[in-house]
């Protein structure tokens, strides 16, 4: 469970003070597919970050797995985002000198897992991306889709309960885009919640919830109908496109 | 984690070969010039025989003019005495060991088809190379019975002995010292005590001397020091005995007193025989008998003189210099790849373990500029060695001698190495530490 109760996210200068979140509150629900929506400097990437323990938020609360995180000391913050959440970048953030197998691997390093361990969960997460024959190329090697595929394996390699996406398609095009979501939905179905940040709205559509963002405030929820007729009208889409 | 992050910074180097290389090469040059300055520091300052330290004393006693000191900036007694002071004090029986002796020239001759040649001579007691533990490598010393009447024996250095008998075992040789027959008795081996404590006359780290006879021969062969022979009496010195008679001060005297009872009893010895000198009108000046350990002996002497330490105090400076450029090119090396340090964090990475990645990271980079300083320090000191043997073609000891590297010296420079680069990495990494993780995925 993740909830945040009036939680608010300034960004000072010297001249101005900038409310990125302001009295933002969500509750997210073991399980769910959540997207944020919004449009650019609305606090999407913002929230994510809060969320994802990456930024401190100035005021309010916030809850993960009934933790209260402002509580939590730097070790317990990096061990709860290193054990619980997975991130999904939009320009991949893979490690560029480190190969496929290496990059995956970087999360499990830090959780000081047996060298077995790590063997079989970097094979299994490859081998749900498609890309265990990749294991020893380079970044570089590897197209964007395959990149993207790559951080998705680093990010469930650990097998965490919240899986954080920020426009983990903006840089694909629709074909690898949608190969994207397909394992997005595949790791939902598997139990892992997942909040993912998108401009698109087709996109969002196949989260269980969007969620609209405005100036840091939440101005509109959202629930969408099941996931499979979405996905039915997408194809429907992408064959009158073709 | 520590093989894990080994590993990262050697990749981190291959990533970065020229910011790497300049680091090593910036830790590298600090710490070759420290290690050098050091190494000649540590030789110059050390005490050659620092295990006798509190055995062995100079013994020394203000005879000087009472109206006009030796040394107006210091209140020290002459560092050599008169004859006739050495001759009383060597006659006590409470020192272990003593020594009196000088540094005369003598000329050497039939020994083959070598020509004659010149040699520094010590003319010295026998508890000499005992005292000072000078290691034989052919025979030994005389016994005291022949310091006088004395025995024309000779000791010989091995250098001049590789000179004279081509490094053969010449014990039982003769050969001829300013046209007397003496016959060698034992050759020393290699000996630089560095300083030359026992004599600091003609530089404090001149080579010993080529030979060594008995005390008797200098009143048999009216041999004088060729180095420090001072007067400041109006004295008639028309002979040799008037010389010996005199106030003059040529002689110097070591000896070795076991603890501290018979220390103090050599020294109420040396007061008894100034007190009974002063009432005959001699020392006119205020009582300042001296018994001086080795250390204490250097120091009086300034073996290691001030321009020495200020060398020391800039090649630190240098150092420092070097390690401020380390920092900056370290700090620039770590916010380039800050945007991999704020994915390590996103994937879990606390502070503590960045900084310990980064701390590996310097720690690696502190070795090889140890190394690598090391190894110009050595080519550094062998360079000094070699302009040294060139001006001193042939000759083995002296100031080449110093030029080498000790354990001290090489012990100073990983010290010095691993902790200063981690000293001037520990900023760095901390910096990089604190910031969020948010802002360097911001910069990807």
């Amino acid at each position: 469970m993740l909830e945040m109760h009036d939680v608010s996210k300034i960004y000072r200068t010297d001249l101005i003070e900038t409310y990125a979140l302001r009295r933002f509150s969500l509750q997210v629900s073991p399980g769910e597919f959540v997207a944020i929506t919004g449009p650019s400097g609305s606090g999407k990437t913002t929230f994510l970050n809060v969320a994802g323990l990456l930024e401190e938020f100035d005021s309010g609360r916030y809850l993960l797995e009934e933790k209260d995180v402002r509580t939590l000391s730097d070790d317990e913050r990096s061990r709860l985002r290193n054990e619980r959440i997975g991130f999904i970048f939009q320009s991949f953030n893979l490690i560029p000198d480190l190969d496929v197998y290496d990059n995956v691997e970087v999360p499990l390093r830090y959780r000081r897992l047996s060298g077995a361990d790590r063997r079989e969960r970097i094979g299994s997460a490859l081998e749900l991306v498609g890309l265990a024959s990749r294991a020893k190329h380079m970044p570089a090697q590897l197209s964007g889709g395959q990149q993207q595929r790559v951080a998705i394996a680093r990010a469930i390699a650990g097998d965490p309960a919240f899986l954080l996406a920020d426009e983990p398609t903006g840089n694909l095009d629709s074909l690898m885009s949608r190969q994207v979501m397909d394992l997005l939905e595949q790791i939902n179905e598997m139990g892992t919640t997942i909040l993912l940040v998108t401009h698109d709205p087709e996109l969002a559509r196949r989260a269980q919830r969007n969620v609209h963002l405005v100036d840091g405030q939440i101005s509109d929820f959202r629930a969408y109908e099941p996931r499979a007729a979405v996905a039915g009208a997408m194809d429907a889409a992408g064959a009158a496109r073709a | 984690m520590f093989g894990y992050y080994l590993r990262l910074a050697s990749r981190s180097f291959r990533h970065n070969p020229g910011i790497t290389a300049l680091m090593v090469l910036a830790i590298a040059l600090g710490i070759a010039v420290c290690v050098m300055t050091l190494t000649v520091y540590h030789a110059m300052s050390g005490n050659p025989i620092w295990w006798k330290n509190d055995r062995l004393y100079a013994v020394t006693m203000d005879n000087w003019d009472p109206n006009h000191p030796l040394n107006p900036k210091s209140d020290l007694p002459p560092p050599e005495m008169t004859y006739k002071d050495t001759q009383f004090l060597f006659a006590s029986n409470i020192p272990e060991r003593k020594v009196v002796m000088y540094s005369t020239e003598g000329v050497v001759s039939g020994v083959g088809s070598e020509p004659a040649a010149q040699i520094g001579t010590r003319v010295t007691t026998a508890d000499f190379f005992v005292m000072f533990e000078a290691p034989f490598l052919y025979g030994n010393g005389w016994s005291a019975g022949a310091d006088r009447p004395p025995q024309p024996l000779i000791v010989l250095s091995r250098r001049e002995n590789e000179k004279l008998f081509a490094g053969a075992n010449s014990v039982g040789r003769t050969l001829r010292w300013n046209d007397h027959e003496f016959r060698v008795i034992g050759v020393l081996n290699d000996w630089f005590p560095r300083p030359r404590f026992y004599d600091l006359n003609g530089g404090s780290f001149a080579l010993p001397d080529d030979a060594y006879i008995p005390y008797g021969w200098g009143s048999e062969l009216q041999l004088l020091n060729k180095e420090e022979n001072d007067c400041w009496r109006p004295e008639k010195l028309d002979t040799y005995q008037d010389f010996e008679a005199s106030d003059c001060v040529w002689q110097q005297m070591w000896v070795e007193l076991p603890d501290a009872a018979s220390r103090e009893r050599f020294q109420s010895l040396v007061d008894a025989y100034w007190a009974e000198q002063r009432k005959a009108g001699r020392f006119e000046r205020p009582k300042n008998n001296r018994l001086t350990n080795v250390a204490g002996w250097l120091r009086d002497n300034e073996v290691v003189n001030n321009d020495n330490r200020v060398l020391v105090g800039l090649a630190f400076a240098f150092l420092a210099l070097c390690l401020i450029n380390t920092v900056g090119l370290l700090l620039a090396k770590f916010l380039n790849g800050a945007a991999v340090t704020g994915i390590r964090r996103a994937l879990g990475a606390s502070r503590q373990q960045i900084f310990a990645q980064l701390l590996i990271e310097v720690g690696l980079l502190s070795a090889l500029g140890a190394l690598l300083g090391l190894a110009l320090a050595a080519l550094g000191l062998a360079a000094v060695r070699h302009m040294y043997a060139a001006a001193h073609l042939g000759e083995r000891g002296g100031y080449q001698e110093l030029m080498h590297f000790d354990v001290v010296g090489v012990a100073w420079a990983v010290i010095l190495a691993v902790a200063a680069t981690l000293a001037a990495g520990l900023y760095p990494a901390w910096r990089i530490g604190r910031l969020s993780p948010a802002v360097y995925l911001k910069s990807q």
